[in-house]
């Protein structure tokens, strides 16, 4: 039963990236495009996103539960050490979720609208920044479970280079996903080319922040290079990505929608195993090499069995629910007559 | 401002944040429904304009919600992580299944607000009802997971370890029936009255009478029966925390020492110091009564507990009477809109009726988060009870004080957006309703 809890921490984290990812690139994007076409863009993102974001920001309160019931070490040892970005990230999570309604069901479109569109497109940054930012510092290695100063219990652990190399690349693949996604739904041919060109930009954004990260594991000594290259699984799945990337750049202005879509999320699941597979099972590497994985922290036994069969229910009820809603509202008909 | 007391009252702002907007976002939908029902019952389109501007709320309030849950989710272990770490597998059944609970709401929240004129029009409306359906599971759950912390049960504690760990007697732990019965039937009551007294207040500036009377009369049943209801479940949970909590009892009660016909203290300062209340109105034996159904019963006093171990008397003293008082004000309140149904139906027209209901808006959420700190402080200084103390589960880190006070900002400025929303939003209604607004009725 425990490795179905992990396949489902894997599962909501992964489905959290691409599809929270989409949902924040979408306001990151806000943030680069010229004042005249932010409007057509707000109304494609809402159209699209609107009936679906607050299902999509559930994937990650999943793993939060999954890591407080399964694996409590874990998650009392990220909220320890890694406090403070994780408030910050709180912070961009309150900020937008609300201003993305508040825009939208205010019941005035007036002067506030700039004040919401500001919350939103700034917490749409800061949250996938905090988040790569926490990724990053679990596994860099800083943190000292036996650390008792403040600057190296607290601060050091996410404080350094890997960590916010990791935190760019995250608001870079968001921005990423959103980018491709938005592609599909642009239909007017003006529209259309901004938006591929917007595209284009954040792939080879996506592709420099990635450089940076394994630059600053060089510079921060933190072993990701050498190993990755010993592990073939981890290299070919990484290979393919690139492949998948500069396949993207090509086919992008065919109007392939589900071929551009697809591929966009295969990039991301590949990245994304090629670095799970490589840490596995390792959760949280520590400065003393007493890693937290999945197995040493596991609450083993009824815990993780009665977690494994509240998820198998869930997804019961869930999934079909899900994929009919995501049917309902394919090729939404205002979309077309919007954009 | 010292580091426990700062987590304690981050922990407390945020839940008593959660809760105000965790409570609508879990009634609302049956009063959106309700409406949706008489809608497609009797084609009256005022009931779908009052559906459609529901919604609205319920969207603002459910995102608020949903935000503030996610924070509380995060919360948990920075501020207490000594008690997630041994408490999350053991008590963590309810929110895995609130988990499922939480998705179905957001997913058929997705239907219901998008879903106008897209699909057969009772799936539409079951769509809503599924909402309120599992907003109310997911309070439920959450509720007893909290009934846990204080009638802790699913382990055996040996040397200070956690054994034998069994998360479905966890959650079916002895307080959580009462609580959750009492914990829904309050929510009712709160959205109930707000709902109404909003709706009556906007009867009484002469604006769209027929659609905000229609408002007011589905909320305001919802609320009166729950509100009715609330101290059977109230006294139900004073004789269930006599027996599991007396320390809670007898801090509620400001019930120092343990005696036989005991009297039931009504208002009055308790003095901590010299364990007496002055100025009190006591009933003699009515506390026996009430906690143990026999005036002669023995009552449990803090004399019973350790110094060290005594909840904070005046705090939850303070708290339970204005619970108690506000909710026996909301019983009469309740009356005379039944009353006013059957025998007197001139009152609903009458001013004075109206203004009634308008100062009665905040009373019920007042009563809640009362309510709530009975339950909470009256548990102090553990954090479960009897097993482990509030102080040895807080967070390492230095500095909460800091972190209490951004994130108080923040809740205050939420607060106040929300507000200011909710207000244009009833400013709004006019505006879209001009074509009924001849209607009105004479004062
Ligand atoms: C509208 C709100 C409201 C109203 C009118 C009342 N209550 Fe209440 N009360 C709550 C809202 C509430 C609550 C916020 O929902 C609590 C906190 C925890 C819980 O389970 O319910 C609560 C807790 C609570 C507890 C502690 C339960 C525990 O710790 O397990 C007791 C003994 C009572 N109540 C008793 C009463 C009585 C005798 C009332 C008589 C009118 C009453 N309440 C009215
Ligand atoms: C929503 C209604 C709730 C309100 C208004 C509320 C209120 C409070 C208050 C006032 C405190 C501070 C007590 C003190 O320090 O003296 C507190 C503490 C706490 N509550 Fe609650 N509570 C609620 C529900 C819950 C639930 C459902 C849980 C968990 C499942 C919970 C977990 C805690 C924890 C962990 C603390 C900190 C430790 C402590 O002080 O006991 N609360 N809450
Ligand atoms: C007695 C206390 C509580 C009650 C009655 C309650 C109830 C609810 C309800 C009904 C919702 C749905 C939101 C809505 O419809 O507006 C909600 C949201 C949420 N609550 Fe609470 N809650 C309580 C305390 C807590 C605590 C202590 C936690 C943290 C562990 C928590 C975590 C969440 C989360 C994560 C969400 C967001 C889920 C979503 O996106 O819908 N809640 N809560």
């Amino acid at each position: 039963m425990l490795y179905v809890v992990i396949i489902f921490l894997f599962l909501s984290i992964l489905l959290y990236v691409i599809l929270g990812g989409a949902d924040f690139g979408a306001g990151i994007l806000e943030i680069f495009t010229p004042a005249s076409f932010r409007d057509e863009l707000r109304n494609t993102t809402y159209k699209t996103i609107g009936p679906i974001w607050e299902a999509n920001h559930m994937w990650l309160i999943i793993a939060i539960v999954i890591l407080f019931v399964g694996f409590p070490p874990i998650y009392t040892t990220l909220s320890v050490h890694l406090h403070i970005p994780l408030a910050l990230m709180l912070i961009g999570i309150i900020g937008r979720g609300t201003a993305f309604v508040f825009r939208h069901y205010d019941a005035y479109q007036d002067e506030m609208q700039k004040v919401y569109n500001f919350i939103f497109t700034y917490s749409s940054f800061i949250t996938p920044f905090f988040l790569g930012l926490i990724f990053g510092a679990a596994v860099g290695g800083q943190i000292d479970p036996e650390a008792d100063g403040f600057y190296e219990a607290y601060i050091q652990p996410w404080f350094n280079l890997f960590s916010v190399a990791v935190a760019i690349f995250t608001v870079a693949i968001c921005g990423f996903l959103a980018s491709v996604f938005l592609v599909g739904e642009a239909k007017k041919h003006e529209v259309k080319n901004v938006v591929v060109g917007k595209a284009k930009l954040f792939i080879l954004f996506t592709v420099l922040a990635g450089g940076l990260v394994f630059a600053a594991s060089i510079i921060d000594d933190v072993p990701l290079v050498g190993l990755i290259l010993t592990e073939w699984i981890t290299l070919v799945t990484l290979v393919l990505a690139t492949l998948a990337i500069a396949l993207l750049w090509v086919k992008l202005g065919e109007g392939n929608t589900i071929l551009v879509r697809f591929l966009s999320g295969f990039v991301v699941t590949a990245i994304l195993l090629a670095f799970g597979y490589h840490y596995f099972p390792d959760l949280i590497i520590t400065k003393s090499g007493e890693n937290l994985s999945v197995f040493n922290s596991a609450a083993i036994g009824k815990p993780i069995d009665t977690l494994a069969w509240a998820l198998l229910i869930g997804s019961l009820f869930i999934l079909p629910s899900l994929f009919y809603l995501l049917y309902s509202f394919q090729g939404n008909k205002e979309v077309e007559e919007i954009v | 401002m010292e580091d426990l007391f700062a987590a304690r009252s981050q922990m407390a702002l945020s839940l008593g944040f959660h809760i105000i907007f965790a409570c609508i976002g879990m009634v609302m939908p049956f009063f959106m429904a309700t409406s949706h029902f008489k809608y497609l019952k009797t084609g009256n389109s005022l009931y779908k304009d009052l559906t459609k501007a529901w919604s609205k709320g319920v969207a603002i309030f459910f995102v608020t919600g949903a935000v503030s849950g996610t924070m509380l989710s995060f919360e948990l272990g920075l501020l207490w992580p000594e008690f997630m770490l041994h408490a999350g597998p053991i008590f963590g059944m309810p929110f895995s299944l609130e988990g499922t609970a939480f998705f179905i709401e957001a997913i058929a929240l997705g239907f219901f607000l998008y879903g106008w004129g897209k699909f057969k029009p009772w799936f539409h409306w079951f769509t809503g009802v599924v909402v309120g359906v599992s907003g109310l599971a997911s309070g439920i759950l959450v509720v007893a997971a909290n009934g846990w912390m204080n009638s802790p049960s699913g382990f055996d504690y040996v040397d200070g370890k956690f054994l034998n760990i069994d998360p479905i007697a966890a959650m079916f732990n002895d307080a959580w029936f009462t609580q959750a019965l009492h914990m829904t039937l309050a929510a009712f009551t709160a959205t109930g009255f707000a709902v109404a007294g909003i709706h009556a207040y906007m009867i009484l500036k002469g604006q769209n009478q027929e659609f905000h009377r229609k408002a007011f009369t589905i909320a305001l049943v919802f609320g009166a029966v729950a509100a009715l209801l609330q101290p059977i479940s109230g006294d139900i949970s004073a004789k269930d925390i006599a027996v599991r909590q007396p320390a809670k009892l007898a801090a509620m009660e400001a019930h120092f020492e343990t005696s036989k016909s005991a009297p039931l203290i009504i208002g009055g300062i308790p003095d901590e110091e010299a364990k007496e209340v002055n100025y009190a109105i006591e009933i003699p034996g009515a506390l026996s009564f009430l906690a143990h159904g026999d005036f002669d019963a023995e009552v449990i006093g803090l004399d019973q507990f350790p110094e060290e171990h005594h909840p904070p008397v005046a705090v939850v003293h303070y708290a339970f009477q204005i619970m108690v008082g506000l909710g026996m004000m909301l019983v009469g309140l309740s009356l005379l809109y039944f009353i006013s149904l059957w025998k007197k139906k001139n009152w609903q027209v009458q001013r004075w009726f109206l203004w009634l209901f308008v100062v009665a808006t905040p009373l019920g959420f007042i009563a809640l988060e009362a309510g709530w700190t009975v339950t909470e402080v009256g548990r102090q200084p553990w954090i479960i009870y009897e097993i482990m103390l509030t102080k040895d589960a807080v967070t390492p880190i230095p500095g909460i004080k800091y972190s209490f006070f951004i994130f108080t900002a923040i809740y205050v400025s939420l607060a106040a957006i929300v507000s200011f929303l909710l207000y244009r939003q009833i400013k709004a209604v006019p505006a879209s309703l001009k074509e009924n607004s001849n209607v009105s009725i004479d004062y």
